[in-house]
């Protein structure tokens, strides 16, 4: 690894036994004292650090889950600084000090020179000039009343909006590690629409007003109010690499009547390298609301990164009608797991939901798909539809599907379909007895596997996706 | 048809072959050149189709001596692909489903690939399309087997007429055809062999596996081989089909052994 790499990722603190509120860094270890510093330093108030220190004393009676089909050390909770941000991301004099590993891949996934830089840390001021752009966002979005806005800064300007809705979709009690984030979350993103808007552009973190980095425990939340319409994405194509070892973030959709949230993701961190060694664990609670009657929320990701990532993005279809929608493709290459899906929760009646799910597995990675249809006693009429199909690379991975069905309503309608296939030799040579060889044969393949996920998302995303499926599974065949 | 002087598109020598430990060709000759159009027949289990594979380079498959020339240049050093590459097409007896994959799409690969190859331009979507479609209307194919995946619930014969498709579209200098004719109704019999027929000129060479003499009524073999045991075991004219349609292949073995 380059010397500029290590300097991008080695992001320094120190490390000492008391805490100098003056100071960037809150020294390792979690106690009700590092929460109220953190609280303290942010400047928030009262009823925020409640709601932390509640989360907290719940956390401390909760124990980490077992029961993912997951694999890795204990994680040690007291070695984990829980505050070293606010930070800005070390900036590169040149492209020449980027690692070039990372510029072949921005290279392969066709992302412009402007945003190279800006991705990979390099001051951008002269060529790209992104005050102008957020400025040109920022006024767009005023115009329609539209709020777009870092974590932080909605606590200090909508603080009304952020108490109203904070934990009301995920509760701090909800899992481990949303009580966790609940506890000690730095910052993230906040988004509110108002009623009968439909917001004029995608909604992108890339454009995220702030240039700070979110540390590891993000925070996201986002209200969709009477007919309103948002598409918000998620992610970066090109690989991030990051020393934070554990990511845990929480993401709430809240919708009211009639309004639809599109939220989609590609998500390809640090994965580790080919032996395992190193890379995220993406554990993450994701979870929409559709309160409102006829509101809809749709998930799309797109999982190529991270070590482990353990990640249910759900939706409770509590308002009649309402619809959830989750789709997904995962891939996990070398050593890496992951453990995903979705749980739609039918509580209103005439509530619908679709699942569609895509894993590969290739290298001696591990995919598994855990799904759960809930139907209440009064979701009268409901209906679901399931689709997960895996597909394995080579003789070493390995692919699961855990499906669960509860249904306290007879009229309930779910249908679930599942596939298990293989990249056969003999399509290889089928393609290569063609003139095509292994590596295209296989992005051909998948790409036809993800078709359906894939045109969910908004086109360049999906460019750019695709393009990213081929790059992390060169060399996994042949 | 057979002109003494042309030049030889493929030259098999001694070749000896083995999959999964067991050796299935044990020394295969076969010479030829440009223009010609070559049969082989010979029993179930003969080494038809193991002796397509090896040429074309089906990993499973060893060669453990002798050589292949195709157009005077060594195949068994090059991959699968190079070989399709260098103008070797592979019409295979059972050709295999890719779910996922529309045909469109994997059609529009193959030629870009072939033509990249022989350094020719290669086909945006809309131009392929009615490239393709025209090709289809010599071989009477529904344009509707573009959009389905590749060969995925086609029947015998619509994968068998998928085959001859590619072939139309690659134009290759040496097309083996491993029994194309099988599971093909009267009129795609006549249709494919058209296909064949109009394919076939000086510069190239279409040898065809089958076990029925009725094929050879469309398309005329300038040579007719029986294959038993992983080698060729007779050469003759077309007549030889004939003879062995109505007598079987013992006679044949039988003489030879004599
Ligand atoms: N993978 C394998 N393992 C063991 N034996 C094999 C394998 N592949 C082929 N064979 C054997 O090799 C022999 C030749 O098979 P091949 O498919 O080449 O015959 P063929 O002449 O094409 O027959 P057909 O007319 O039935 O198509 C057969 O006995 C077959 O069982
Ligand atoms: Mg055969």
């Amino acid at each position: 690894m380059s010397s500029a790499l290590q300097n991008l990722i080695d992001q320094p603190y120190k490390h000492g036994f008391h805490t100098d509120i003056a100071s960037d860094v809150v020294a390792k270890g979690l106690s009700e004292a590092v929460i109220r510093t953190i609280s303290a330093k942010k400047g928030e108030p009262e009823w925020l650090l409640a709601f932390r220190l509640e989360a907290y004393r719940h956390w401390l009676t909760m124990t980490e889950p077992a029961w993912p089909n997951v694999h890795y050390p204990k994680i040690d909770f007291q070695d984990i600084s829980y505050y070293s941000a606010p930070k800005t991301k070390k900036k590169l004099a040149s492209m020449n000090e980027v690692d070039p590993e990372l510029l072949r891949t921005f290279e392969k996934l066709g992302v412009p020179m402007h945003e190279q830089k800006a991705l990979a840390g390099v001051a951008v001021d002269v060529i790209f000039d992104s005050v102008s752009v957020t400025t040109t966002y920022k006024h767009k979005l005023a115009e329609v009343g539209v709020i777009f806005c870092s974590f932080s800064e909605a606590v200090k300007e909508h603080p009304d909006l952020v108490r109203k809705y904070l934990g009301t979709v995920v509760p701090t009690t909800d899992n481990f590690y949303a009580a966790l984030n609940s506890a000690v979350f730095t910052d993230g993103s906040f988004c509110y629409i108002p009623k009968g808007v439909r917001c004029p552009m995608e909604l992108s973190t890339y454009f995220r007003i702030n240039t700070q980095e979110s540390g590891q425990f993000e925070r996201t939340l986002i209200i969709a109010e009477d007919s309103s319409h948002v598409s918000y994405l998620e992610g970066c194509t090109a690989p991030q690499f990051d020393t934070n070892q554990l990511h845990a973030a929480v993401v709430e959709l809240v919708a009211l009547d009639n309004a639809e949230i599109k939220y989609s993701t590609v998500q390809n961190w640090y994965a580790g390298d080919a032996n395992g060694v190193g890379g995220i664990y993406n554990f993450v609670t994701k979870r929409g609301l559709c309160r409102g009657v006829n509101s809809k929320i749709s998930w799309t990701q797109v999982e190529t990164g991270s070590a482990i990532t353990w990640k249910y993005p759900s939706c409770i279809l509590q308002g009649d009608n309402s619809t959830g929608e989750f789709y997904s493709v995962a891939l996990t290459n070398h050593k890496q797991q992951a453990d995903t899906g979705t749980k739609m929760i039918h509580l209103g009646r005439n509530t619908r939901s679709r699942i569609v799910s895509k894993g590969i597995s290739a290298g001696h990675s591990s995919n598994s798909y855990r799904g759960l249809v809930q139907v209440g006693p009064r979701a009268e009429g409901a209906r679901n539809y399931s689709q997960c199909d895996s597909m394995l690379i080579g003789d070493r991975s390995a692919a699961h599907t855990f499906p669960y069905i509860r249904a306290q309503n007879s009229s309930a309608k779910i249908e679930h379909e599942a596939t298990t296939s293989k990249i056969g030799e003999d399509q290889l040579f089928y393609f290569a007895s063609r003139g095509i060889d292994a590596e295209q044969a296989v992005s051909m393949i998948i790409n036809g596997f993800v078709k359906d996920v894939f045109t969910q998302l908004p086109m360049e995303f999906a460019v750019e996706a695709s393009k990213l499926l081929g790059l992390k599974l060169e060399g996994s065949v042949g | 048809m057979i002109r003494a002087g042309a030049p030889v598109l493929l030259e098999v020598r001694d070749l000896r072959a083995k999959v999964s430990g067991i050796e299935i060709l044990k020394g295969m000759n076969l010479t030829i050149r440009a223009g010609e159009i070559h049969a082989i027949m010979g029993p179930n289990g003969s080494g038809k189709s193991t002796f397509a594979k090896v040429l074309s380079g089906h990993p499973d498959y060893t060669v453990t001596a002798g050589t292949t020339l195709l157009d005077g240049k060594s195949i068994f050093e090059l991959p699968p692909e190079e070989r399709a590459r260098a103008g070797l097409f592979l019409g295979f007896q059972y050709p295999v489903e890719i779910p996922g994959v529309a045909n469109a799409q994997f059609l529009r690969l193959t030629y870009n690939t072939i033509q990249g190859a022989h350094g020719k331009d290669e086909l945006d979507p809309l131009e392929f399309d009615d490239f393709v479609r025209e090709k289809m209307k010599l071989l009477e194919m529904d344009p509707a087997f573009l959009d389905r995946s590749v060969n995925e619930g086609f029947s015998g014969g619509e994968k068998k007429r998928n085959e001859i498709l590619q072939m139309a579209l690659l134009e290759p200098k040496l097309a083996f055809l491993d029994e194309t004719d099988s599971g093909l109704d009267i009129d795609a019999l006549r249709i494919v062999a058209g296909g064949v027929n109009t394919l076939a000129n000086a510069n190239n060479a279409v040898v065809l596996v089958t076990h029925y003499q009725r094929l050879l009524n469309y398309i005329i073999p300038d040579y007719v081989h029986v294959m038993e045991g992983g080698r060729i075991l007779k050469t003759g004219g077309k007549d030889l089909a004939l003879e062995l349609e109505s007598r079987g292949y013992d006679w044949v073995a039988a003489a030879v052994a004599s």
